[in-house]
């Protein structure tokens, strides 16, 4: 689904041609595919061109230039999303903020680092490494992706449990709006007078703003970090201990758990030594002082071993815990190679409702004939199930997309949401529909027009019209169950 | 004892009528807030009679409750199954209740080391001017689906809408809670000190700075707590002289808040010059919290002067309480940041009739 803007497409490139050198405006087909998709590849679409400006003044005078002729603008930090938010408008620009990569400030005394927006997540915590700081938030693609695309996704990772997302984590943003405003969101201190933008900004999935600069918290780096490695033979047992664990008080900076197809294949790829036989794992790290974690370590393998964990190791050196982290960290390409195609969905959940979710997967999974891998962060219920396909065999692609969208539901119905940190983006527009009442979703569309009154960023993204859950909704008739959930859905 | 009550239907009428007749309401949950933000106008509308925790579940870290439910209520719950919220919050005068927090963005003491009010806000259900009755977030940790109202909410001052229910994340309480007492001879050199403490990773819950005295609250396992207690030094504070005074901090019963000169927030960053060279009168008295992030000042200088201190400090002033007048009670804002905010109040409250001017003079009414 594209805009239905069409605009003057020679203005448009002459207006760019005057703004930005001509190696920084990409037009025809072969440049510009590269960009016709981020990592949720099911979804390609060419834009009209690519823009790659590199100063805040080039990307007012684009976003001027779009508000003028009402072209669309779609940005794109390093394309890793995984919900299709950077997918291109086909009758609109991609603005890549790939260029702005300059790290413009550590601030050891204040523990803050200034950056622009293409720099990566991994980055920053490098620099940060010689004062003793690191930035938290570690999205799985965090070597890759970039600190822009983390704050309009509010990206998460493995230690949000303790450490907080993307939103928890940032101080202040320079934002532009369609107009080429420039918007100074947040302040030097914790908080800041007015309505809370940051948040708002936040997960706002490129439709509020761009991004130019953002100012994240830095923490400094602890002083032991300790791995645990549990197996258990009922992923119930598995599930429980988690809640044992935080129930004590101790809250693990991450808490992973993996069914047993997940941990096969990553025992398979990488040899991490998980137990091949076990129904579940959970790897938990525990960090802070050397007295905490030395503390914790024998409180948390006590609580497992209560729990009737067949197996309990902990790291006894660096490389080991590397090699622990090493399984879950492989997951995904692990399963990926058990089938040519794999479609990772991201619902939330109360961590109790584990079990009797993970028993309604596995029946969709003999429904639709295709099997699944779980991967979960399990201390704070954000769920990852990777449905097995090949995208070569007619119909596949589109089963398994309406498997994942059975799953959402599931995790809707128990409590949870339809995204933990993957975003909507055209991906779970129909579980939007869902979730969300039309009220809701009228208002989430005010919040926009707040903003962008012609709805030129990021169109067609993370909110669905009202029309098209009023075309799907005429299908949920029978309790949230769909007729024909093998016919294609859009 | 008030009784648990759902109002939601009769918040709605009243909203629908205030919508029908244009006439704009102030929103009053326990009072607490009573002083604070520009002066409330409209007819009074109490909210409070909406209380009541409605879903509490231990393990899952998560409670929601009805907005008018008091907070000292959901602690006591939280209490028995050993967790808190974890951000600390403020009861002023002890019928503080969860929307007034949450509407206020209040945040103690343990903000410092567990994040602001806003971070442990998940969910929430709420009127807005269309008297709709709308849910965004839920109860669990990790939610970006749809843009983050809840948060917007918060600290909104009620400008946005009723508060109807709110969901918190919870904290298991520490294990193990230690204060100790730092004579550091000057405010300088107890903020230099919190510097060098900071960059290590200790588990500091809390920091305040009273004159040339030092307090440190440290949190965490026992066996964690005693090793950090070695590396701060200073005396240790008896346990419940300890309880006493973060808690008299945390709800301005501290003699620091009594009546007086006008009280002043100033949220800054940690590196502010110290009081000793940063001061504006000679009388001013400053208290010190949140490793020298939130600066309490006493001062008869005129609101211009405070803002613009904050201000270039690289932070911003609000002008708490004892203020004698109230219409410069927030920073005021860039115009382009201004004029959103506006947008951004008629997107949710098209009419204008929750809690005009609370926040920012209303454009309309002069």
């Amino acid at each position: 689904m594209s805009s239905d803007i069409r605009p003057d497409k020679a203005a448009l490139l002459a207006g760019l041609m005057d703004i930005l050198p001509a190696s920084a405006v990409l037009t025809d087909s072969e440049s510009l595919r590269p960009y016709e998709c981020d990592a949720l590849s099911a979804y390609r679409r060419l834009p009209l061109a690519v823009v790659l400006p590199d100063r805040i003044e080039q990307v007012q005078a684009i976003l001027r230039l779009c508000a003028r002729l009402g072209v669309a603008v779609v940005a794109r930090g390093a394309g890793t999303g995984l919900s299709g938010g950077a997918l291109p408008d086909e009758g609109g620009i991609l603005l890549s903020l790939a260029r702005f990569q300059d790290i413009l400030e550590i601030d050891p005394k204040r523990r803050i680092a200034r950056v622009q927006p293409g720099v990566r997540n991994l980055a920053i915590s490098d620099a940060a490494a010689p004062h003793g700081l690191y930035y938290a938030p570690d999205p799985s693609s965090q070597i890759a992706c970039t600190i822009g695309g983390n704050v309009a996704e509010n990206s998460g990772g493995v230690h949000c449990l303790k450490y907080g997302l993307t939103v928890h984590n940032i101080l202040a943003l320079k934002v532009l709006t369609i107009d080429g405003e420039l918007l100074e969101i947040g302040t030097g201190g914790l908080d800041a007078p007015g309505y809370d933008l940051l948040a708002l900004m936040t997960g706002s999935e490129g439709l509020l703003g761009v991004i130019v600069e953002v100012t994240v918290r830095l923490l400094p780096i602890p002083e032991r970090r300790q791995v645990i490695l549990a197996a258990f033979d009922d992923i119930a047992r598995a599930a429980e201990a988690v809640g044992r664990i935080i129930s004590a008080g101790i809250l693990p900076a991450g808490l992973e758990m993996m069914d047993h197809m997940a941990i096969r294949a990553a025992e398979d790829f990488v040899h991490a030594g998980y137990p091949r036989d076990a129904a579940a794992v959970l790897i938990c790290e525990l960090d802070g002082t050397n007295a905490e974690v030395s503390e914790h370590v024998l409180q948390v393998r006590k609580i497992l071993l209560d729990n009737r964990a067949t197996s309990v190791r902990t790291a006894d050196d660096e490389a080991e815990r590397a090699r622990l982290w090493a399984g879950r960290k492989a997951a995904f390409p692990a399963v990926g190679r058990l089938a040519p195609d794999y479609y990772c969905m991201d619902g939330t959940i109360p961590r109790h409702a584990l079990p009797r979710i993970l028993t309604e997967i596995a029946g969709l999974s003999e429904t639709f004939g295709l099997a699944v891998a779980n991967v979960f962060h399990a201390g704070d219920g954000n769920l990852h199930p990777l449905i097995l396909y090949d995208a070569n065999r007619p119909g596949e692609l589109e089963k398994a997309e309406a498997m994942g969208g059975r799953i959402l539901e599931l995790c809707v119905a128990a409590g949870g949401a339809i995204t933990g940190e993957h975003g909507v983006g055209v991906e779970k527009l129909d579980q939007m529909c869902v979730q969300f009442k039309p009220a809701e979703l009228a208002q989430f569309h005010a919040l926009k027009a707040a903003f962008d009154p012609k709805g030129l960023l990021n169109p067609g993204k993370a909110v669905p019209t009202l029309h098209r859950c009023a075309e799907l909704g005429a299908m949920h008739v029978h309790g949230g169950a769909l007729p024909h959930p093998e016919l294609e859905r859009f | 004892m008030t009784t648990n009550r759902d109002i939601s239907e009769a918040l709605q009428a009243e909203v629908i009528a205030a919508i029908a007749h244009a006439e704009p309401l102030c929103l009053r949950g326990g009072g607490s807030l009573d002083f604070y933000g520009r002066t409330p106008t409209g007819r009074l509308l109490e909210v409070g009679g909406h209380r009541g925790i409605v879903h509490y579940a231990p393990s899952e870290l998560v409670v929601t409750a009805r907005a008018g439910t008091p907070i000292a209520e959901i602690e006591r719950t939280l209490a028995e199954h050993g967790q808190i919220l974890a951000f600390e919050p403020p009861r002023y005068s002890g019928n503080a209740t969860l929307g007034g927090v949450i509407s206020a963005n209040l945040s103690g003491p343990r903000r410092v080391a567990c994040g602001a009010a806003r971070d442990s806000v998940l969910g929430c259900r709420i009127i807005n001017g269309r008297s709709e009755i709308l849910s965004f977030g839920g109860e669990v940790m990790k939610n970006v689906a749809g843009f983050d109202v809840s948060r917007l909410m918060t600290g909104a001052l009620g400008t946005l809408g009723i508060l109807l229910e709110v969901s918190l994340r919870t904290l298991p309480r520490p294990q193990a809670e230690a204060t100790h007492v730092v004579d550091a001879g000057s405010a300088a050199a107890a903020l230099a000190m919190l510097t060098r403490l900071r960059a290590s990773p200790l588990p500091i819950s809390a920091s305040a700075i009273v004159n040339d005295t030092l307090y440190l609250r440290l949190s965490g396992s026992p066996a964690g707590v005693a090793a950090a207690e070695k590396s701060i030094g200073g005396d240790v504070m008896a346990e419940d002289k300890a309880a006493l005074l973060w808690t008299r901090i945390r709800d301005h019963e501290h003699h620091f808040f009594e009546p007086g000169p006008p009280l002043w927030r100033l949220s800054v960053p940690a590196d502010m010059a110290p009081p000793e060279t940063e001061g504006l009168f000679a009388d001013d008295h400053w208290l010190i919290e949140w490793d020298g992030q939130l600066r309490w000042l006493r001062t008869e200088a005129p609101p211009k002067t405070v803002f613009t201190l904050a201000a270039k400090a690289g932070g911003h002033a609000t002008a708490f309480r004892h203020q004698p007048a109230r219409d410069e009670a927030f920073q005021p804002l860039a115009a382009p940041l201004m004029a959103l905010q506006r947008r951004i109040k008629a997107a949710f409250d098209p009419d204008g009739i929750f809690n005009p001017g609370r926040i920012h003079a209303d454009p309309h009414s002069s």
